[in-house]
Formats: structure tokens, C-alpha cells, sequence
């Protein structure tokens, strides 16, 4: 099969931190550089992109000299952790930004689905929308009319579609707004975390549709999620991207499942105060580590068994030592990105509060860890009681691994078989 | 669908472009994008109000009303010999149409990077869909206009549309170019620093004073022939006088100086297309 894209030497360069007037002289600098024909000095001192280091300048590269090729009709997958560039190398596929350097070469239409939505006035009816929406996306006029009746079918909002947007509930906005996207005619389809919407049949919907136009039209489709249950269903072919680069680029099935072994966050102590992106919030009170063990062992470790206790230990810092009023959750998602539990303090009857010393250590112990064999994550939330503001929030920042059955099972466990280890009570009652 | 085959590229993505790449096939592609626009524009400028479409009259009947009070008569300032309603009322119509060419194009960066960071279209589209819809808007001001117009002359005052009529597609067509243009240069410099927003809206307003809006050429000329070049070379100047002379019969301009107005507008509108192109590739780093 011929290559519809061609990523040749492809690297793009951030500026970190904010704008303002420390950076108009450095600007001058580097177009002083540029008007005497030399390097731009700023870009040579940029390192690889490891968010959770701190580093040495404000240039940062999202991608660093990325090449590939897709060939006619694949469906590929791009993968990694957030921060990966997988965006980054999204938006300059789809032309919304300029590559650093390098080159990208295309063949046929590209139509790219970042968000859906984009381009919505909430006036308008739905009617005059897919008009508008269909444009931007680059159809013409007399296409959206041909295919006016399908969009309105494939997104079931017919009995709305004179009334303005902004009247739709969020779930109608989306349909409606996939099923335009969903009937272009482009050679090369950009798809972004479109299906992290909408109710499960929709869902499903659209992983047919997207289905279908890889595999029943014979299109080219690009697909970021972190949804690896989606990427195995609908890509043939997958590339990893760790910290800007390729880590491995193939068949799906084999990079997903890497990708998962591999787990790039390996290790079993987060030290959350060196991270160069602290997450969300405002920091009046900060998480400074996190670490897990096994209930009964000193050293700390990511790996458990079915029905161990699990320690988990924040290590909190309070900026105001009289703070009061935090409310403290930990997350639990699956790799998939599903999230199985949010556990808050005061379920359990508990008040996370400062202390005259401004840190404090605690310990969420699970007991009985009834979770199937595969990765989890964590993510840790600090914020006041009536959820305004809040002070921190670390996405997926450890994880850990559910290795076996333990001491409750010594069969094997396949991830596709459940979620959760239950074992009620049987009895014979007649 | 056809495959395929040949190692020939459509589109090829690189660091930078040829400065007067102004990718015109694009553009011609999303034409209906253009026109469906400007229907938003218009559309959504009246939903959900009373008077609908009537608000585009309404504004510039009040600042006639307005500046006819304060300048024509408090300030007693001339009106070439012309009704004073009627010699405001061709300055407003042609100045808006400029000024609000100007401030729309100059946000387009900031006001749209939501769309822009979303998905690609060529961006030109966007200030070329906000002429167009000022267009509509000025459209339905000059109603009112030939409206005053018909109602003055019946009356018989001093009023007598003449053959420079002919020029007011072509001025119709500088207005907008210059308002593009400089609108372009200023979205252009605004999408890192923000600081020549903020001098857009009080400059739009220090500039219509220099412009003959509110006062004829005829009496700068006469009263202050020192700062008569301030005014003369601005390039509103020229367009909104041969504006005047063409409908009312009244104004100060010459070819010589239409012709400076035009090619002032033709260098701004190419300097705005290149910084415009430059900008757009990677602004929404930035923004």
C-alpha cells in the first residue's frame, strides 16, 4: 500500500511559563539571531520533554525529530501518557499549527475531529449548524444538503433540529455535532478523544461508524485515545509516543500490550513536589508524595495480589497552617481511563486538617484489594468542602499493579473476564 | 475512491511559506464557509430582540441626532454649506462601515482561537466574512441614508447628487481593504502581546477626529492650513470627501489625492495579507 502521510524529521518547540514582559527581550534576541542568518539561540537548549522533571530553560520540545509513514487505508492508533505530544502531533497533522521543523506530507483531504462541536453558535438551530459546522470542517454547501438527511438520522436529535443549540442537552450537542464530522468525505480522517462522550449505545455508535469508514471505505484514520479498548478494536496499526519521540510504532495489538507492561510509570514512591507540571489548583495545599505498600512490609511497592491491604501514603503540605475545611479524595481509574472509585475523606469519617507543623502524613489503608489482575491508577485531589476551589490535583500520578490471585485464587485471571474479584456466599437451600 | 498511487503529494506541511502564499484555491474551496458566516453574523445579531434588524438603524440615526447638536449647532462647526443631518449622516455611514472593519478584523486572532486551535480552514476567511457581513450592515444604513437624502432634496435644500456617484463602488471597495488591512496587522501583533488591543479602541476614536467626520476639509483648510496635512493624509480623508461630493454634491478631494488614499490602501492591504500569513501558521502557540 502507497503512504497517504509521510512524517519526516518532525520536532515542535514550546515556549513554557507565561508571557509577558520578561519575554520581549529573549523575542528581539532570537530575531536578531534570525536577521543575521544564524540559529535560533533559544531552540538548541531545549531537552526532551519529561513533564515530571524540572528543566533547564522555557523551550520545551512536545516532539523531537518524529518519523513515520501510514499507508493508504490503516487505521492507526497514537498512544502515550499525557504530555506525550500525541496532541501536539495531532495538531500539526491537522494543520491548526506549523511544525518547528521538519516536514509532513500529505495526500487527499484531511479532516480533523479535535472536538466536537467546534464552530457551534448556540443561537442557531441545529439545522443551521450542521450547515456551519459542515463548512468549517471543509464540506460544501451542496454536500451538507446531500447528506442533511443522513447527519439528522445517525444523530437522533430530528424533532430538535429547528431549535437553537443552546436548548440542546450536552448529550444532544454531541451527537449532533459527531454525526457532521462523522459524514465527511475526506481520504484522512483526525480523530481526538471524541468518545470520551456521549451515553454507551452513542458510544458505541460511533466506534461502528468510525469502523466503518476505516474499514468499509477504505479511509485513512488517525486516532488518540486513552481508551485502549477502543484503539484495539478499531486500529490495525498503533504508535507509541513517549516524551516526544517514537517509542515503538507497529501493530496495535502488540503495542498495546507493551504499553501497558511497560507501564512507564514504574515506580512505586511519586515525589509530586519536583514535577514541573504540578497539576491543577491554586496550591494552598499541596500533595509532596505519594507512595504505596503492602500491609505488613516496610519497603514500598506497586505490586499486589488479590485480597493483600494496600497503604497508600499522602504526604500533604499546608500553606496556611490554620487551613481547615480540605477536603481530600483519592481516585481510582483502570487503565482504560474508567474510573472505578472516588474515595473522599469524610466517607470515612474522616477530616483531612493542618497541623502546626504544615506538613502531615496519612495513610488510606484498603483493605482486602479485590480488583482482577491489570494496572490501576491513582489520582489525588485536595480541595475546600464545597468543591469551589481547589488546591490540588494530581491526574494518574501513581500507579500499581494487581499482580495475581494471591491467597484467594490460583486460576487464571483474564482482564476481559471482570473488573472485580467477588466472592459471595453459595448454599444449597433446597 | 480512487487510490493512491504516484509518489505526488498534496499538501506538504513545513516550518515556513512563501510570504504571498495566500493559498487563493483554499480559499475559493470554502466560499460557502464564507457566506454561511456572515449568515451567522447576521442571524445571531438579532436573535432574541425585539426590533430585530431595525437596531442597525438606530444607531446611526441617534449619533446623527447627537453630533448635530453637539457639533453642528453647540459647537456651530460647518457642514459645507450642506443640512446638518444629512452632512453627519454620510460621515457616520462611511466611517462605521470602516471602523467597524477595523476593530472586528483586529480580534480575529483572540476572538477566534478557540475555533482556530480546533480545526484548520484557511484563516483569511474569517476577516473576509466580517467585510462581507459589514457590508449587509452598511447596506441597510445606506437605505436610511438615501432615504434622508430623497427627503432633503424633495424638500429643496442644497443637495445635488452628481456623476462622482459612480466612484462609490471603487471607495465602497478602499474602505474596506483599508479596514481589513489595518485590522490584519494589528490581529496580527496582538496574538503574543496584548498591549495594542488595548490603544485600538480609543485609536479608532482619536482617528475618526482626524478624519472628516464631524468637520469638512473645506474648513481645515481654511482655518488651520498648518495641521491641514494631518488630515489630509490620513486616507479616510479623501474617501469620505469624494463620498460626500458624489451624494451631496459638497467635499474637498482631488484625483491626485484619491489616487495617494488608494495606493496607501493597496500597501497596507499587502502588508496585513503577509503579516496575517506569517501569524496564522503558529498562533495558537501563542495566543
Amino acid at each position: 500500500m502507497p503512504s497517504v502521510i509521510k512524517v519526516e524529521n518532525l520536532s515542535k518547540a514550546y515556549q513554557i511559563g507565561e508571557i509577558g514582559t520578561g519575554t520581549l527581550s529573549r523575542d528581539l534576541e532570537r530575531y536578531w539571531a534570525k536577521m543575521r542568518g544564524k540559529e535560533d539561540p533559544f531552540l538548541k537548549i531545549g531537552e526532551v520533554n519529561d513533564r515530571a522533571k524540572k528543566g533547564e530553560s522555557n523551550i520545551v520540545w512536545s516532539l523531537k525529530d518524529i518519523n513515520f509513514e501510514i499507508e493508504h487505508g490503516d487505521a492507526v492508533g497514537v498512544i502515550g501518557r499525557n504530555g506525550a505530544g500525541k496532541s501536539t502531533l495531532l495538531k500539526i497533522l491537522s494543520r491548526v499549527t506549523a511544525p518547528t521543523t521538519g516536514s509532513v506530507k500529505l495526500k487527499g483531504r484531511i479532516a480533523s475531529l479535535l472536538e466536537v462541536g467546534t464552530g457551534f453558535h448556540p443561537e442557531l438551530s441545529g439545522r443551521e449548524n450542521i450547515y456551519l459546522n459542515g463548512a468549517i470542517l471543509g464540506m460544501r454547501k451542496a454536500e451538507i444538503k446531500r447528506k442533511f438527511d443522513e447527519i439528522v438520522d445517525f444523530s437522533g436529535v430530528e424533532r430538535y433540529v429547528d431549535t437553537p443549540v443552546k436548548r440542546y442537552s450536552s448529550g444532544m450537542y454531541v451527537r449532533l455535532a459527531f454525526a457532521v464530522a462523522a459524514h465527511l468525505e475526506s481520504e484522512i480522517l483526525i480523530v481526538d478523544e471524541v468518545l470520551a462522550v456521549g451515553d454507551a449505545e452513542f458510544q458505541k455508535k460511533c466506534l461502528g461508524k468510525m469502523g466503518e469508514v476505516s474499514k468499509g471505505e477504505g479511509r485513512t484514520i488517525l486516532f488518540v485515545s486513552h481508551n485502549m479498548a477502543a484503539i484495539n478494536q478499531l486500529c490495525n496499526k498503533s504508535i507509541l509516543l513517549k516524551n516526544g519521540l517514537v517509542a515503538m510504532n507497529g501493530l496495535t495489538s502488540k503495542i498495546v500490550d507493551d504499553y501497558l507492561k511497560s507501564d512507564l510509570l514504574t515506580e512505586a514512591y511519586v515525589n509530586l513536589s519536583e514535577t514541573i507540571t504540578a497539576g491543577i489548583g491554586n496550591k494552598k495545599v499541596s500533595f509532596v508524595d505519594v507512595y504505596l505498600k503492602k500491609h505488613g512490609r516496610s519497603d514500598s511497592t506497586r505490586l499486589f495480589s488479590l485480597g493483600d491491604d494496600m497503604h497508600i501514603y499522602i504526604h500533604l503540605q499546608f500553606k496556611n497552617p490554620n487551613q481547615s475545611q480540605v477536603r481530600t479524595s483519592i481516585e481510582l481509574k483502570t487503565v482504560d481511563g474508567i474510573k472505578i472509585a472516588n474515595m473522599i475523606d469524610e466517607d470515612s469519617h474522616f477530616q483531612v486538617s493542618a497541623s502546626a507543623e504544615n506538613t502531615a502524613l496519612y495513610r488510606i489503608t484498603l483493605n482486602d484489594l479485590r480488583l482482577y489482575p491489570g494496572t490501576y491508577y491513582l489520582s489525588l485531589y485536595c480541595g475546600d468542602t464545597s468543591s469551589t476551589e481547589i488546591y490540588d490535583y494530581r491526574e494518574d500520578c501513581i500507579s500499581f499493579e494487581i499482580i495475581d490471585g494471591g491467597k484467594l485464587t490460583s486460576r487464571y485471571l483474564p482482564k476481559s473476564a471482570g473488573l472485580f474479584f467477588l466472592t459471595p456466599e453459595w448454599k444449597k437451600i433446597e | 475512491m480512487s487510490m493512491p498511487t504516484d509518489e505526488k503529494w498534496d499538501i506538504e506541511l513545513t516550518p515556513h511559506s512563501s510570504l504571498f502564499d495566500l493559498k487563493l484555491d483554499d480559499i475559493w474551496h470554502y466560499r460557502d464557509l464564507l457566506m454561511l458566516l456572515v449568515r451567522r453574523d447576521f442571524v445571531s445579531f438579532y436573535k432574541q430582540t425585539i426590533l430585530g434588524p431595525l437596531w442597525f438603524f438606530i444607531q446611526p440615526l441617534f449619533t446623527t441626532v447627537i453630533y448635530t447638536f453637539v457639533f453642528g449647532n453647540l459647537a456651530d462647526i460647518s457642514a459645507d454649506h450642506l443640512p446638518k443631518p444629512l452632512f453627519y449622516l454620510a460621515g457616520i455611514t462611511a466611517w462605521n462601515y470602516f471602523a467597524d472593519c477595523l476593530t472586528k478584523t483586529s480580534t480575529v486572532f483572540t476572538a477566534n482561537a478557540g475555533l482556530f486551535g480546533k480545526v484548520y480552514f484557511p484563516r483569511l476567511i474569517v476577516p473576509l466574512s466580517i467585510v462581507v457581513s459589514n457590508l449587509i450592515r452598511f447596506g441597510v444604513q445606506m437605505v436610511l441614508f438615501f432615504l434622508m437624502i430623497g427627503f432633503y432634496v424633495f424638500k429643496g435644500a442644497n443637495v445635488h447628487p452628481n456623476a462622482y456617484l459612480l466612484l462609490f463602488p471603487f471607495l465602497l471597495m478602499l474602505m474596506a481593504m483599508l479596514g481589513l488591512g489595518l485590522g490584519m496587522i494589528i490581529s496580527a501583533m496582538t496574538t503574543k502581546y496584548r498591549d495594542l488591543s488595548f490603544l485600538i479602541t480609543f485609536g479608532i476614536q482619536l482617528m475618526m477626529y482626524l478624519t472628516t467626520v464631524i468637520y469638512p476639509l473645506s474648513t481645515v483648510k481654511e482655518k488651520y492650513p498648518k495641521y491641514q496635512w494631518m488630515v489630509e493624509y490620513n486616507p479616510m480623508t479623501p474617501i469620505i470627501e469624494s463620498f460626500r461630493y458624489g451624494f451631496l454634491g459638497q467635499g474637498t478631494f482631488t484625483m491626485l489625492s484619491l489616487g495617494i488614499t488608494t495606493a496607501i490602501t493597496i500597501l497596507i492591504l499587502l502588508i496585513g495579507i503577509v503579516i496575517f500569513n506569517r501569524v496564522e501558521r503558529t498562533f495558537i502557540d501563542t495566543v
